[in-house]
């Protein structure tokens, strides 16, 4: 198994970095919040559609690059770090893992390569968002293939063309339904959220048509859930980089008491605690990727990376607000609008003690 | 040389000179005339030049056929390789050969009462009259010492410039009458350390090494090859299993001599191992809880050990970024015990507070309780790895310092 990434993926780094920093700055940011669509259909196109970065992991039989999960990784981390703004999480991750892990071959055909070139805005729509367990509690498919039932919430489904449901059939199994946005009787109201540059909105079918795309077993739910957390690992973990540098640089410039603050033990101790948390996390992460694409390594390797990694970005938030001080909790300053990211991450996809507890029922059976 | 080549002449060599009927010093003189002591190092001292890795061949070699190596272990590895890389030819001369063969045993007598965290800060005296050195004060800390025929020592020569420039190292006779070792007793029971009292005692000018002023340097030096752990990378030492012949029972003597004080090390770092099987042996493992601290230290564990492997890796690949393996390592690792010794206390419960035979796993569970608050201690306190860290890596700026000028004006321990 690879244990370093290798020179084209340094490459693709690279790349999706300088890309990012040119397209996503903070001002753009602020701006993507503020907006009801939540991202540029400009800056969208450019990244995804000529540069293809939602096709990364989608293999090449379905117009993709051909990569995996450490290719996905790579762009989520990047994207992290400049707090990108726009559909490629709920699309490109979760859209596409869940077609790629239980969508039948047709389907897969049918609707990745419009994942994969941005041309098509997707997500995958899940009446739990805090682990697999639940999944299928709400929503249900009727013997017409028609879906009624609720999301509480649903990442960007405000803008998708094309939302993946997964919902409990007549027989209890749970299937993977694609439904089209704008479909009669589905209702998609945006919610109020605490960090406004991932859009929430609540999605209510009252027997909305739907095609039937593929079976969902709980061992396929299980993976699709490892690929988004895994992803999500790797966003946090370019958040919490962003937020430890700049937390760093700041403690070296603010004076007080006639020295830089950041020549006080409390600072530099505070940093350094920081500094292993987040290696460890960052270490984690790539693992995590690297073993979902070899097929290998422990089976709990995404919930440790998703732990580790909403546990490290939020203590680089924490740090990244306090080591500022006053300015930091002002809204002019740009450390709250991580923050927000870090506290919606740790709790997507599972909360840090819920992953803890699914790598003990992995590891040793249920408590 | 290649790894092949160099295994085919040691072992030719051994096949001809090997035997277990031998006194463990004769067989020694032997490896050193055949220069198979030390590879590492150079020629004109028993060595052949070669590289770590190469010389880690050889120690295979050695292990595979049984063979017993020179003497490596303790704190006679740091002795040697000092000597090596400040020493004269005289000194070179006198010294490195007895502790090849393991005639001498040695001790280091760096850390003092006044002095832990900031070893250039330390007071012990040495004063030049009559032809030699008369060195009082007293040193702590001190594995070893009390059956060791030298010590490294470090002592203060002049007190009126700045701190590190009035240290020198010297080469200490621990048998004559001003040296005294006392065994110090840790709150965990074990005596692996002593206090060593130094009244008059005397170094020959001969012993001075690295010039009089240029001791931290030479200390230096002694700390990068502990830091590196030099002695575990060559040692090839421990061989497996009883072995019959009488150069063995004299060996597993020095052995059992020189690791005595390490025994509860394991202790120490937390014993992640028996976690696992102590939670399912009590039923622990069902508690909620328990699980979420169980599960963060696996997580501790795991990324801390990618983090060093892929740290260890971008070393070798030439890479320039900053990597202190050591600080970070040193810190997750004093993490990873005080989360296992949480996790233990959490296990045990009211169980955690028997020791001995009786109490769990044969007593270890309750020697990692009390043996974990030396990790962040020893060989440099977390406190001081994060000023490392964040001066290092991170570049965070210098604290305000009150210890420069003239040693003699800094404030200080009575």
């Amino acid at each position: 198994m690879q244990t370093e990434f290798s020179k084209e993926q340094n490459l693709l780094r690279d790349v999706v970095s300088r890309a990012l920093r040119d397209k996503s700055p903070a001002t753009a940011v602020r701006e993507q919040m503020a907006s009801d669509r939540g991202y540029d259909e400009a800056v969208w196109q450019e990244l995804c559609g000529d540069a293809g970065l939602a096709g990364v992991h989608v293999p090449e039989a379905y117009d993709g690059a051909g990569g995996g999960a450490v290719e996905l990784g790579i762009v989520a981390e990047e994207m992290g770090r400049t707090l990108f703004c726009g559909p490629w999480f709920a699309s490109a991750v979760m859209a596409g893992s869940a077609l790629l892990e239980a969508a039948n071959e047709p389907e897969r055909q049918a609707l990745l390569p419009g994942i994969a070139d941005g041309s098509t805005i997707a997500t995958l729509v899940l009446d739990d968002l805090n682990g697999p367990a639940g999944v299928g509690g709400s929503i249900r498919a009727a013997g017409d293939g028609k879906l009624s039932g609720t999301a509480a919430m649903a990442v960007d489904a405000h803008v998708a063309d094309l939302l993946l449901v997964a919902a409990s059939g007549d027989t209890g199994g749970l299937g993977l339904h694609a439904v089209e946005g704008g479909a009669p009787g589905l209702g998609v109201e945006p919610l109020q959220v605490v960090d406004p540059t991932r859009k929430l909105s609540r999605v209510a079918f009252a027997d909305v048509p739907a095609r039937h795309v593929g079976d969902v077993t709980r061992e396929a739910l299980s993976r699709i859930w490892d690929r988004i957390c895994s992803a999500l690992a790797h966003e946090m973990i370019g958040g919490a980089q962003h937020l430890f540098e700049t937390t760093v640089n700041y403690t070296k410039e603010r004076y007080q008491f006639g020295r830089p603050i950041g020549s006080f033990q409390a600072l530099k101790h505070r940093c350094a605690d920081l500094l292993l948390e987040i290696e460890i996390a960052r270490a984690l992460t790539h693992h995590s990727a690297r073993c979902l694409d070899a097929g290998e390594g422990e089976p709990y390797v995404a919930s440790m990376a998703k732990a580790a990694a909403a546990d490290a970005c939020m203590s680089a938030a924490r740090a990244g607000i306090q080591l500022r001080g006053g300015i930091g909790f002002t809204w002019e300053n740009d450390t709250h609008l991580w923050f927000k990211r870090a506290k919606g991450s740790e709790v997507l996809f599972g909360t840090p003690a819920i992953h803890r507890e699914r790598m003990m029922t992995m590891l040793e059976g249920a408590a | 040389m290649t790894p092949e080549g160099i295994r085919r002449e040691v072992s030719a060599w051994l096949d001809e000179k090997w035997r277990v009927d031998r006194p463990l010093i004769e067989w020694r003189e032997i490896l050193l005339e055949g220069g198979w002591a030390a590879p590492h190092w150079p020629e004109e001292w028993y060595g052949r030049g070669f590289t770590l890795d190469q010389t880690a061949v050889v120690a295979e070699v050695f292990r595979e056929r049984d063979v017993v190596p020179a003497a490596q272990v303790g704190p006679r590895g740091l002795a040697s390789e000092t000597i090596l890389a400040c020493g004269s030819d005289d000194q070179k001369g006198r010294f490195l050969r007895p502790i090849l063969t393991g005639e001498h045993t040695w001790c280091q007598l760096f850390s003092e009462p006044g002095s832990g965290s900031d070893l250039a800060g330390l007071s012990t005296r040495a004063e030049f009259k009559d032809g030699k050195w008369i060195v009082n004060g007293q040193k702590v800390w001190n594995t070893s010492a009390h059956h060791a025929d030298f010590g490294l020592l470090v002592a203060r020569t002049d007190w009126d410039v700045p701190k590190h420039q009035g240290i020198s190292y010297f080469l200490l006779d621990m048998r004559q009458p001003g040296v005294e070792a006392r065994p110090l007793r840790q709150m965990n029971g074990h005596q692996s350390f002593n206090e060593v009292f130094m009244t008059n005692a005397e170094v020959p000018p001969e012993d001075l090494i690295g010039g009089e002023g240029n001791g931290w340097h030479v200390a230096k030096t002694t700390l990068s090859f502990e830091r590196r752990g030099f002695s575990r990378r060559v040692r090839g030492s421990s061989l497996d299993g009883p072995k019959q012949g009488p150069i063995y029972a004299e060996y597993d003597e020095e052995l059992r001599i020189a690791t005595e004080p390490y025994t509860w090390y394991p202790q120490r770092e937390g014993r992640v191992d028996l976690v696992l099987p102590r939670a399912r042996e009590t039923g622990a493992i069902h508690d909620p809880a328990t699980r979420q601290e169980i599960a963060k230290l696996i997580c501790l564990y795991t990324g801390a050990k990618l983090a060093s492997d892929g740290a260890e890796a971008r070393r070798k690949a030439g890479t320039t970024e900053i990597i202190p393996a050591g600080s970070i390592g040193k810190l997750a690792a004093s993490v990873i015990a005080r989360q296992a010794s949480h996790v233990h206390t959490m296990i045990s419960g009211a169980d955690a507070m028997l020791s001995g035979p009786d109490s769990a796993a044969d007593g270890i569970i309750a020697e990692v309780l009390v043996s974990v608050p030396a990790i962040s201690i020893a060989g440099g306190t977390d406190e001081i790895q994060r000023n490392i860290i964040s001066e290092r890596v991170l570049g965070m700026p210098k604290g305000f310092r009150a210890d420069q000028g003239p040693f003699r004006d800094i404030k200080r321990n009575a």
